[in-house]
C-alpha cells in the first residue's frame, strides 16, 4: 500500500505555498512514497521512555548583552526586496477585496 | 617563479611571509588557473576577480607596513555559496536567490579577511545544500577533476573540486549531513565538519538548523586544522554557538604528521559493516586500517545499533527544519518574485514565486517535512525521529567511553558518474549513510583521502566526541603521513 497519495502531496505542495505542476505531482507522489516507506523504519525502534533530542548543544537562554550596536540601514535592507516603496516592503494585495478606488 | 597553485596554503603562507611571492602574485596565479580550467569543471559561481586583487593588494600593503599578520595572510580562498558576502552575490545554488547581493557578511567570512585570506570567489553547490552530487544545483553540476564525468559529491562539490583542481588551496564548505566529507572523499581531498556550535551559522542560509555546521576544506589535514583555527570559536550572534575555546587543531595535526598514533585507540562500528560500502571502498580502508595500526593505534570493533537508523531519522529531521526554514523564501524581502501582476493575491504570488524558484530535489524535501510536522503523523516521525536522535547519541556516548575516536569509510561508495543517481532521490540519499550519524550527535568528523578504488580517492572518516575535534586532526594528519597526499591527473 503506498504511504502517501497523490492528492495528499497535492494537499501538502498547497500548504508549503508550491504551486506544483500535474507532472511534479506524479513524479513526487511515486518518489515521496519510497522515502517514506524507508523513513519509516524509524518505527521499528522501541523509543517510548526516550525523551526527544531538538539539538546537540544544551544552551538555553541565550541572550545578548542588551545595548545598541549598529544595524542596517532601511536601504540595505531593501536592497535585495523584489518591491519597494517609501523605506517598505511592497507586496501585493493581502485581502481578498477590491480596493477602494 | 614555481608554480603557486600547486603548493599548500602552509607554502603559500610561508612564502608571503618572507617575500617569496606577493599576495597580488598568488591570487592572480589562483584568478588564472581558475581562467584555464574552471569551465571544465565549473566550481565557481561567482569569481570575485576585482575583490580578491584588492584584499591581495590591502595584504601586501599591511606587510610592507611591517603590520604582523595571522598564519594564513595572503592565502586564496573559495567560499561555498550557502555563506553570505557583503555586495557579492549569494545564490545558494537556487534560482530564487539569482542576483541577490547581501548586505552583510557572515561570519565566518568576516573571520576570513580578518585572517588575512583572500576570497576567490563562490563555489557551486546542491541547492540549498540538498544532494551530495551538485546536480541538484540550479547553475549546472560541478565536475570531478580525476573524472569530469563523474560527480564531485555534494552538496560542496564545489569547494572540493576547486581544490582538486588547484584553483584554491582553502575552501569553506558546510556539513548538515556529509556535506563537507563526502565531497571531500570522493575528489582526494580533506573535509572537516566541526562540532556543532564550534562555527558560527551566522550568514550561513540555513538548511537545518540543528545540523548545520560550516567548517574547513583544503587538500592536506595541516591546512584544514589552520583553517579551522582561523573561522572557529564562540560568536554571541549564534545563540547555539559553544562558548568555549577551540581545541588545538593545529597543534593536534603536527602531532599527527609525526606519525605516531601509540596509545589511541580507534573503534571500527560494526553496523557499518556487511551491506553499505562497495568493495573497492571496503578494500582501501581496511588497507587504511592496517595503515592505522602500524602506526600504533589499538584498533577495537563497536556496536553502535541505532546507527541503522540514523539515515531514516535524519531524512525526517532535515526535511522537517527545512520546510520550516525555507518560508521565509516568499517573493518580498529577497530574491524572485513570480506572478506579480496586479490581480494576483499575495498567497497566489508566493506559491508561483516558490514553485518557480525552487528545484526538484528542495520541493520534495518541503513536503516531505511539511508531512513529518504535520498534525497526525508529527509523533510517529518528526518526534519519533528526535527519539531516535537521542539514542544515536547515547551509542556515541557508549563507544567513546571504550575508544578515543571511531573511524568508517567516509562514503559507501566512489564518485559516481553523472545521472547515476538522480532519477531514484534515496539512492542519492545513501550518499551519506556513514556521515550522517555524526551530525545528529553534533561531534565532529573529517575525510581524509586513504587509497584509490580503480583510480578514484576513497575517504576515510573520523568521528570524534563532541569539542574533541584536536583527536579527529592527530588521526587523520597520521594517516596522511603515511599514505600521503593524492593528485588528480592533470586537466
Amino acid at each position: 500500500m503506498a504511504a502517501i497519495s497523490r492528492e495528499e502531496v497535492a494537499h501538502l505542495a498547497r500548504l508549503s505555498r508550491l504551486a506544483v505542476t500535474q507532472e511534479e505531482l506524479d513524479t513526487f507522489a511515486g518518489q515521496l512514497d519510497v522515502i517514506l516507506q524507508a523513513v519509516a523504519q524509524v518505527g521499528e525502534v522501541a523509543a517510548a521512555d526516550i525523551p526527544p533530542t531538538s539539538h546537540s548543544v544544551p544552551l538555553t537562554n541565550v541572550l545578548r548583552e542588551d545595548v545598541v550596536t549598529p544595524g542596517l540601514t532601511p536601504e540595505e535592507a531593501l536592497s535585495g526586496a523584489p518591491d519597494a516603496e517609501e523605506q517598505r516592503f511592497r507586496v501585493p494585495r493581502i485581502l481578498d477585496e477590491d480596493v477602494a478606488s | 617563479m614555481t608554480d603557486v597553485t600547486a603548493l599548500t596554503a602552509t607554502q603559500i603562507a610561508g612564502l608571503v611571509a618572507t617575500g617569496g611571492a606577493s599576495a597580488v602574485e598568488v591570487t592572480q596565479a589562483h584568478l588564472d588557473r581558475i581562467a584555464a580550467v574552471d569551465g571544465r569543471i565549473n566550481a565557481f559561481l561567482h569569481v570575485d576577480t576585482e575583490g580578491a586583487l584588492a584584499a591581495a593588494r590591502d595584504i601586501d600593503a599591511r606587510r610592507a607596513a611591517g603590520e604582523e599578520l595571522g598564519p594564513l595572510a595572503g592565502v586564496p580562498v573559495a567560499v561555498k555559496d550557502v555563506l553570505t558576502t557583503k555586495g557579492v552575490p549569494t545564490t545558494v545554488g537556487s534560482k530564487i536567490l539569482q542576483g541577490w547581493r547581501p548586505p552583510y557578511d557572515s561570519t565566518i567570512v568576516q573571520r576570513l579577511r580578518a585572517a588575512g585570506t583572500v576570497m576567490l570567489g563562490k563555489t557551486n553547490m546542491d541547492e540549498f545544500a540538498m544532494g551530495s552530487s551538485t546536480e541538484y544545483s540550479a547553475y549546472g553540476p560541478s565536475r570531478n577533476p580525476w573524472d569530469t564525468d563523474r560527480i564531485p559529491g555534494g552538496s560542496g562539490g564545489g569547494s572540493a573540486a576547486a581544490l582538486a583542481a588547484y584553483e584554491a588551496p582553502l575552501a569553506i564548505g558546510s556539513d548538515t549531513g556529509g556535506s563537507i566529507r563526502q565531497p571531500g572523499a570522493v575528489t582526494g581531498t580533506v573535509g572537516a565538519k566541526p562540532t556543532y556550535g564550534g562555527t558560527s551559522r551566522y550568514g550561513l542560509v540555513a538548511f537545518s538548523s540543528s545540523l548545520d555546521t560550516p567548517g574547513p576544506c583544503a587538500r592536506t589535514v595541516l591546512d584544514a586544522a589552520l583553517l579551522h583555527a582561523a573561522i572557529g570559536g564562540h560568536d554571541p550572534r549564534d545563540s547555539t554557538s559553544i562558548p568555549a575555546p577551540v581545541p588545538d587543531v593545529v597543534a593536534a595535526a603536527q602531532l599527527g604528521a609525526t606519525g605516531d598514533l601509540s596509545g589511541v585507540r580507534l573503534g571500527i562500528v560494526t553496523e557499518f559493516g556487511g551491506e553499505g560500502a562497495e568493495p573497492g571502498v571496503t578494500a582501501a580502508f581496511d588497507e587504511a586500517v592496517d595503515t592505522l595500526t602500524k602506526l600504533g593505534a589499538e584498533i577495537v570493533e563497536i556496536s553502535c545499533p541505532h546507527f541503522r537508523y540514523a539515515l531514516p531519522a535524519y531524512y525526517l529531521i532535515a526535511p522537517s527544519e527545512c520546510s520550516s526554514n525555507l518560508a521565509r523564501f516568499d517573493g518580498v524581502r529577497f530574491g524572485l518574485r513570480t506572478g506579480d501582476d496586479g490581480n494576483r493575491s499575495l498567497e497566489e504570488v508566493m506559491s508561483l514565486t516558490r514553485e518557480a524558484g525552487f528545484g526538484p530535489e528542495v520541493k520534495r524535501r518541503i513536503i516531505l517535512g511539511t508531512y513529518a510536522l504535520s498534525s497526525g503523523y508529527y509523533d510517529a516521525y518528526y518526534g519519533q525521529a528526535q527519539k531516535v536522535r537521542t539514542l544515536i547519541t547515547r551509542d556515541f556516548t557508549a563507544a567513546f567511553e571504550r575508544v578515543d575516536a571511531l573511524i568508517s569509510p567516509t562514503t559507501p561508495f566512489v564518485a559516481f558518474p553523472l545521472g547515476a543517481r538522480t532519477s531514484d532521490p534515496y539512492q542519492m540519499y545513501l550518499a551519506d549513510l556513514f556521515t550522517i550519524p555524526s551530525n545528529l550527535y553534533g561531534g565532529p568528523g573529517i575525510s581524509v583521502p586513504c587509497g584509490l578504488s580503480d583510480g578514484l580517492p576513497v575517504g576515510l572518516q573520523v568521528m570524534a566526541p563532541t569539542l574533541a575535534d584536536d583527536r579527529m586532526y592527530r588521526v587523520a594528519a597520521a594517516l596522511e603521513s603515511a599514505v600521503g597526499t593524492f593528485t588528480p591527473p592533470a586537466l
